[in-house]
């Protein structure tokens, strides 16, 4: 099958005098067509470097960019047919909002009344009716945000590119725009690469999550493979919440680390525990008691180390007192060992 | 309970203290004191003589007696309009001040373009002091040094001889209007030395315009396929308008209101800041010079809203 973007061996080195950095180390990748593809990792980790080196904003140091099979590693932006939305929208400040969703129609010499018309039924689309003859400074962030994709989209690209856009956005909107940006995607079945420093924000909207750091892939899956079979502490960590206990404490393989989400943890004090087949438990000291609303999370030192249990109810333990903690005994992760 | 239990560590307000809580209490009262002085240097030495200059433009001299007449009226000001000589002083200032601005912008454009997109660190630095450089020696001197360069035995004629392309310069020279006997006695000449003297004044604020434009938005144009150059038309350009126009601003005005320059470059025939000059201090014909002087106030102001028209504040 035809992919929709393949990295080979992609690097990009940034040198500043004597000072090298590799903001991308060997990237290998490949997308399909139609895929909500997300990058996530912390600040710094590579993966908008990455997105950039896709929409031609940057040079690769070495390695090859294919978009459609096609060999775009030095193409200039505007040969490449990638539109992105960018994390500050880029929006021209001295046009109007239908001028800049129209931009791409302009350049290409589509006429007035074509660009005008294909305009205003894009702003439709991203439910911004009305707005055309607007500047930019008079809208909103949401709807700025909403302009920025409508300009991007109006090319019908195959592929969009999308940094960080929802980092501006406050909390509700930016769930709001989860939902429908997903849903947008699937309704015009494009690609989406979708960069992001928010885990939550790409277990829920991607199809498939490539986990950043240092400039490497730590990881790449669907949101359920990263979650439920994290590789290493650093993904275990990133991806959701997580204990890494020593194999030593958890009876299991020494020298080696597990990842034991906290929801898989119960809690009980320590006198009412029967053991039974299928569950392991370890007894410990209860440390401190969160209350969430919906969830209580329990610190628990365990032998030297801290152990998070969350539930669902509140169970009737008090600080101090010795607990005992249960999980299925196939809940901990092997982790790699890290180099 | 006493006092000391009550009001901890608070020492007795005294004079400063009391000021600062006054001061702290109505910030307006701040700002009066800020603002006044200012306002009254400006208000009073400023504004106050101008608008006694401008008055001045009302009145008319005698022509036998050559005292000046307190009447208010218009006769002064008509004889701008009506005098031939006097048209020709405002068109040919006029001339002047929009070829200058118009060759500062498009030598000054690439200039900061460079400044503000290509050059960094030391280079930036370097190229600052290079733009500023000419600003801290004498404007008399470097108008002067020009004459000499521009001279009929001078540098610049050398060099044309060196090159071999003294037809050249006789041919320009030559040219209705702009020519003359040589480069130093040529509009041509007076037109080179403005340019160069008020040149920083355009390359500033255009640097100034360059620099603040986002960069992801000349990446967001190429992404969604526009070419450099509908890249620069497009995005780069009217976002630097502000910069040109504040720039113009000055070059334009400068240019308006020069009386060195035309004196010591340039063909024969009045500017009018040389008529104000003479008219207000050898003639003595403080109305005429009054008159002079509104020319360049009307017009600068006519200007300034042309230019605000282009949408050149719009980014203040």
């Amino acid at each position: 099958m035809q992919n929709a973007v393949e990295l080979h061996n992609l690097n990009c080195t940034f040198t500043s005098g004597s000072f090298q950095l590799r903001a991308v180390d060997n990237v290998n990748l490949s997308i399909a067509p139609g895929e909500f593809f997300s990058l996530l990792g912390p600040s710094g980790s590579g993966k908008t470097t990455c997105l950039r080196l896709i929409g031609g904003f940057e040079q690769p140091t070495s390695g090859v960019i294919k978009l459609f099979d096609t060999d775009a590693s030095r193409l200039p932006p505007f040969e490449r047919e990638v539109n992105t939305v960018f994390q500050d929208y880029a929006l021209f400040p001295h046009m109007t909002v239908r001028d800049n969703v129209g931009y791409a129609l302009m350049v290409r010499g589509v006429s007035r009344a074509e660009r005008v018309r294909r305009s205003d039924e894009m702003l439709e689309t991203v439910k911004l009716g009305g707005y055309g003859s607007r500047k930019p400074s008079q809208l909103s962030g949401g709807q700025r945000q909403r302009v920025a994709l409508a300009r991007a989209l109006i090319n019908k690209p195959r592929i969009l590119l999308l940094d960080e856009p929802l980092g501006a956005l406050d909390l509700k909107l930016r769930e709001e725009m989860q939902i429908e940006l997903k849903g947008l995607q699937r309704q015009l079945g494009i690609t989406f690469i979708f960069v992001t420093h928010d885990q939550s924000e790409a277990l829920s909207m991607s199809d498939r999550v490539a986990v950043f750091n240092h400039g490497r892939i730590e990881q790449l899956g669907t949101p359920r493979d990263l979650y439920d079979a994290p590789r290493t502490e650093f993904v275990a960590r990133f991806v959701g919440s997580a204990n890494v206990i020593s194999g030593e404490t958890l009876h299991l393989e020494s020298k080696r680390q597990y990842a034991l989400r906290p929801e898989k943890v119960g809690i009980s004090s320590a006198s009412s525990t029967s053991p039974s087949s299928g569950i392991s438990s370890l007894t410990g000291q209860l440390q401190d008691i969160h209350f969430l609303g919906s969830q209580t999370r329990y610190e628990v030192l365990v032998g030297g180390e801290r152990v998070t249990a969350i539930t669902s109810g509140a169970e009737s333990c008090e600080i101090g007192s010795s607990v005992t903690l249960t999980w299925p005994a196939d809940a901990p992760r092997l982790l790699e060992v890290q180099m | 309970m006493n006092q000391s239990t009550s009001q901890p560590n608070l020492p007795r307000p005294n004079f400063w203290r009391r000021a600062s809580s006054l001061l702290y209490e109505k910030p307006w009262l701040g700002l009066v004191l800020l603002l006044a002085p200012p306002l009254l240097w400006l208000g009073v030495f400023y504004l106050g003589s101008l608008l006694n200059l401008l008055f001045y433009s009302f009145y008319s001299i005698d022509d036998f007696s050559g005292q000046i007449k307190y009447d208010l009226g218009f006769s002064t000001l008509a004889q701008l309009f009506t005098s031939s000589s006097n048209v020709d002083i405002v068109t040919r200032t006029l001339s002047m001040s929009i070829a200058v601005t118009i060759a500062c912008a498009v030598i000054a454009f690439p200039i900061g373009y460079f400044m503000a997109f290509y050059a960094k660190g030391r280079t930036k630095a370097i190229w600052y002091l290079l733009v500023l450089l000419p600003l801290w020696s004498s404007y008399l001197v470097r108008v002067y040094a020009w004459r000499l360069i521009l001279a009929r035995e001078g540098v610049a004629s050398w060099f044309f001889d060196t090159l071999g392309l003294r037809p050249v310069l006789d041919g320009i020279l030559s040219l209705p209007v702009i020519g003359g006997p040589s480069l130093s006695s040529s509009y041509l000449g007076m037109f080179l030395v403005f340019t160069y003297v008020w040149l920083p004044y355009m390359i500033l604020p255009i640097q100034a315009a360059l620099e603040r434009v986002p960069k992801n938005l000349i990446q967001a144009s190429s992404d969604l396929g526009a070419r450099p150059a509908q890249t620069f038309w497009r995005i780069i350009l009217p976002l630097a308008v502000p910069g040109v126009a504040a720039g113009s601003i000055f070059t334009f005005s400068l240019t308006l209101g020069d009386y060195i320059i035309p004196g010591v470059v340039g063909a024969p025939g009045f500017f009018i800041g040389q008529v104000v000059y003479t008219q207000q201090g050898a003639v003595g014909n403080l109305p005429l010079a009054a008159a002079f002087s509104v020319v360049p106030i009307v017009i600068i102001t006519g200007y300034l809203m042309f230019v605000k028209r282009l949408g050149a504040f719009n980014a203040l």
